[in-house]
């Protein structure tokens, strides 16, 4: 059954700075699994936007192939969309800043596109610290296949056919720790309270900003034997750090005693405040953040949370030298060295 | 024995081990004939591999012009390598000299009556004159060159001046290197009558022209260009096509306020990355490109597929080498037609157009961006070993200063006020070529979403069959379009009436003056046509019409370019006849002519008369 999204909205709903509602932060309807873990994705990525006031045509939004990269259609409907192949997204959105730095950059990824077939460019945009937010909805299944394990699924646990799973499965907030990201954190799909803040200082972040969202699969993997299912995530979750964010306009009136609370401020002045969890680590200690997923996991635990962030570190465009103005933007008269600089390179050919 | 007597005519091999400095010594003979006027073809078949394996530096003379590789022997081989001695003395035309190294007494098994041998002991002069290892080595391939101006009668001065201007800013490197030329120049002329009966002199055939490899040209092109977003992987033979992109950046496009750059290089991690960086700048409304060689084609395939599917503008620079696979990496071959063309799975066709100068690389490159603006589609630039990575006598570059660039069909912020309908994929003025926006343009207008899947004309996505087949049949309208767009073909006429014609295309070009002449001698005259780009044009299904018998010339083995023209001008194959030479060297007028003649369907009348007479 094929039905159309209402366009009807409240004349009450709440406006932003920019004087948009959440609605002008939407896409077109999801035609994803109802309860599929992605489209709770694509809300929290809705109301971060939303609650920053960031124009909507100014981020554009990439994808590779996959349930996880069909969800871009689903939210920033007024943002430029690119569903790219298979598993190369890192290197479209690459060229993509390149081009013209002044965009916020997302990228919707899943586990096939990111820990299989992509892994090669994942690693690698990872290791130029590329200005984006990455995000990869993470259901340890490929559900466009139709139920076929994913790298990312626990060595152990079973499919939904009952088949125990062999392969040791691939870490990616560890692997993106190990490659020099700047930003790496893990929530729950069914969590908003924590994925809104981390999406918001993730896209505020600039360098590389990770987020692993273990995103569950409703009709492939959520079953008992499962480790991704709703239910089983939701039990084994460990919050690491709590994070509120704080945008930059806002007055900071709340005051903690020290040592529960610890700020980190990032480059548009906006703030991200943790307190410290059960399991509190320091999230500007990238050891310590290996350190404790490591020890999670090994306890059949899933850590979540801010993993690491550090603002200090360069992204690519520090490293390239680009000038500020994007690269898209020059004309010729800024780009071509015109005849008379041919007349010295002529002569070195003589 | 009689000796070949010849100036300004003559073919030069030097043969040497990789590693030892010896291009740049070799260079530097070249391009000390180009600066005595003389027309000069240097040709660097090298080995794969970094140090150790035999490796040659040909260079032909030519007074009369032609600068394609000539087939047989050399007049003269410069033997320095005693891995390759027996091949290189046989090399030796009858009636020439083998210049080498007689440190080391040579074999007298190889020795021959019919060429002049000339040993000079240059490694022992080496020895005594110089105690650092390295000098010993770099050295003995300036005192060859040295010896070779006594004996062919070099203008010295040039040598010299040659030696001045390499050494720029390292000015106490000029003495030790004159040194060494002037040592080369005595140990000749006080063992041997100089000069030799083949020498050199000056002469006024080079005019304005300069000598430069395809690859710096393409590089210089994509500046000129405007390119400012390039993606690539290191490869034989293109590497230094975006090495010589940055190098001309770093020089010509750092903004002079901040000091940054206006131009952004990415070495990414593979093909796949390389060209997946350039049509995500492409995308982003920056002109992209990126270069490599046929493995990584292989490689970039996929993403061709999308960029012409979802209509990215993107420049590929394709520098083809021997295949397949690895094949030889460091040979040249024009085998990449057919992949390149319709690069991608599914129902795709990719616009090539096909330089055949270093001139003919810079304009083609700059002009490659137009057109991938112009035609929302990448564009493949069809270049070789033989062309990117060898020095060409080629006219000067140059570039007119009114020329704009011409970014396509994009419309800005206004133009979205004021246009009542906006659909990415809307074919509003026929040419089957539609309307884009850049991302971020328009808060409300023009924004769209794009995919290698099917959509319709407002970039929705869709599984209609009617649609998609709508979509497929704008893309070749748009494709046709492309044909009247791309560089036309350039025709040699022969004989008023000629009924027999030849088409090449790329590098073959240098070999095809030399190939008229010979078939003129031999009484045929042919039609020849220089194709330059693909899809084909009118001219070019007129050319096939017009004739009885048409030769397709080219450096593969399967005649590629035979095999798409016969495909897409639906021509009966009996009509057209392929020569191919694909042995990873450049291909040379008589191998064109003999196979010309042994097929040719209508022999001249003058020969059949002069035979039976």
């Amino acid at each position: 059954m094929s039905y159309l999204k209402s366009k009807f909205h409240h004349p009450n709903l709440a406006r932003n700075e920019l004087g948009l509602t959440y609605r002008d932060y939407e896409g077109s309807l999801s035609t994803l699994c109802a309860g599929c873990g992605h489209d709770a994705v694509g809300a929290a990525l809705v109301q971060a936007c939303f609650e920053l006031s960031i124009e909507p045509h100014k981020v554009a939004k990439l994808s590779g192939i996959g349930c996880s990269s069909k969800a871009p259609t689903y939210f920033l409907g007024k943002s430029h969309g690119f569903n790219t192949v298979h598993g190369r997204m890192p290197s479209v959105a690459t060229g993509a800043s390149m081009a013209n730095r002044s965009l916020k950059y997302i990228g919707m990824s899943g586990d096939g596109d990111t820990a299989s077939i992509g892994m090669g460019q994942f690693a690698h945009v990872v290791r130029r610290r590329l200005n984006m937010t990455y995000v990869v909805a993470n259901n340890g299944v490929y559900g466009l296949t139709k139920g076929q394990t994913a790298a990312t699924a626990d060595k152990g646990s079973k499919t939904k056919k009952g088949e125990e799973i062999m392969w040791g499965a691939i870490d990616l907030p560890t692997m993106a720790l190990q490659l020099g990201a700047t930003f790496v954190a893990r929530s729950f799909s069914g969590d908003k309270e924590q994925l809104v803040p981390l999406l918001k200082a993730a896209i505020c972040h600039e360098g590389f900003a990770f987020i692993d969202i273990m995103s569950p699969c409703v009709t492939f993997n959520n079953h008992a034997t499962s480790t991704r299912s709703y239910d089983y995530v939701r039990e084994h979750v460990e919050e690491g750090n709590i994070t509120d964010f704080v945008p930059s306009q806002e007055e900071i009136t709340t005051s903690y005693p020290e040592g529960e609370s610890k700020d980190i401020c990032l480059h548009d002045g906006s703030i991200l405040r943790l307190h410290k969890g059960i399991n509190g680590f320091d999230p500007q200690d990238r050891f310590a953040a290996i350190n404790a997923i490591e020890q999670h996991r090994a306890k059949g635990e899933i850590l979540t949370g801010l993993l690491y962030c550090d603002p200090t570190l360069r992204d690519m465009h520090d490293f390239l030298g680009t000038t500020d103005t994007p690269l898209n933007s020059l004309d010729e008269k800024t780009l071509c060295p015109g005849n008379h600089a041919l007349d010295g390179i002529n002569n070195s050919f003589r | 024995m009689k000796h070949i007597n010849s100036v300004n005519e003559f073919v030069i091999r030097f043969a040497n081990t990789n590693g030892t400095g010896s291009a740049s010594a070799n260079n530097m003979f070249a391009k000390a004939l180009f600066r005595m006027g003389v027309p000069v073809s240097p040709r660097n078949v090298f080995p794969s591999n970094i140090q150790g394996m035999p490796t040659w530096f040909d260079v032909r003379v030519s007074e009369k012009g032609y600068l394609g590789r000539r087939e047989g022997g050399a007049e003269i081989v410069v033997g320095m390598n005693a891995q390759s001695m027996v091949a290189d003395v046989e090399h030796v035309l009858a009636g020439g000299y083998f210049l080498y190294d007689s440190t080391k007494e040579i074999d007298p098994q190889l020795l021959r009556k019919d060429i002049t041998f000339l040993g000079l002991p240059i490694s022992d002069v080496c020895r005594k004159e110089y105690t650092d290892p390295r000098q010993r080595q770099l050295f003995k391939n300036v005192i060859y060159i040295g010896a070779l101006a006594a004996l062919l009668d070099m203008d010295f001065d040039v040598l010299k001046g040659l030696i001045s201007d390499q050494f720029k800013g390292k000015e106490k490197l000029i003495a030790p290197n004159v040194h060494a030329l002037e040592l080369g120049y005595q140990m000749a002329t006080s063992n041997f009558t100089c000069p030799l009966s083949i020498t050199v002199k000056n002469s006024d055939q080079v005019g304005s022209r300069i000598l430069i490899d395809g690859n710096t040209a393409c590089g210089l092109g994509a500046v000129y260009g405007g390119c400012t977003v390039a993606g690539w992987y290191p490869i034989t033979p293109s590497t230094s096509v975006v090495e010589n992109f940055e190098k001309y950046c770093n020089r010509l496009r750092i903004d002079p306020a901040s000091g940054r750059k206006n131009f952004a290089v990415m070495q990414a991690e593979d093909e796949l990355a390389a060209i997946g960086i350039a049509i995500g700048g492409g995308w982003n409304g920056a002109r992209s490109f990126t270069a490599t060689s046929g493995p990584g084609v292989s490689l970039m395939t996929e993403f061709l597929g999308l960029a012409y599917f979802a209509e990215i503008p993107v420049v590929l620079m394709n520098v083809q080498r021997a295949g397949p696979s690895t094949g030889m990496p460091t040979r040249t071959q024009q085998s990449d037609v057919l992949s390149c063309a319709y690069a991608s799975h599914g129902d795709t066709k990719q616009v090539m157009i096909f330089p055949s100068s270093p001139k003919e690389c810079f304009d083609m490159s700059a002009d490659a961006f137009d057109y991938a603006e112009r035609l929302q589609t990448p564009i493949i630039l069809m270049t070789d070993l033989d062309l990117g990575m060898n020095d060409h006598l080629t006219e000067e570059l140059s570039w007119d200063d009114s020329r704009e660039y011409d970014r396509g069909k994009v419309l800005n912020a206004q133009q979205l006020e004021e246009v009542e309908e906006f659909g990415r994929y809307l074919d509003v003025d026929g040419d089957g070529i539609p309307y884009r926006t850049y991302p971020g343009t328009h808060p409300e207008k023009g924004i769209y979403f794009t995919r290698g899947t099917s959509r319709d004309e407002y970039a929705v996505y869709t599984e209609k069959g009617e649609d998609y087949v709508r979509n497929m049949e704008r893309l070749e309208k748009k494709f046709a379009t492309a044909a009247e767009l791309l560089p036309q073909p350039e025709m040699h006429a022969g004989n008023a009436g000629s009924k027999v014609g030849v088409i090449y295309y790329g590098t073959t070009d240098h070999a095809m003056d030399e190939t008229f002449d010979m078939l003129a001698d031999q009484g045929y005259s042919l039609d020849g046509m220089r194709v330059k780009s693909f899809p084909f044009g009118k001219a070019v299904d007129d050319f096939i019409k017009k004739h009885d018998q048409v030769f397709v010339v080219e450096q593969n083995r399967d005649g590629q370019m035979r095999t798409l023209l016969i495909n897409e001008l639906e021509i009966d194959p009996a009509k057209v006849v392929q020569v191919t030479h694909y042995d990873g060297m450049p291909i040379t007028a008589s191998f064109i002519s003999e196979a010309i003649v042994k097929n040719i369907a209508i022999k001249p009348a003058k020969k059949k008369a002069a035979k039976r007479g």
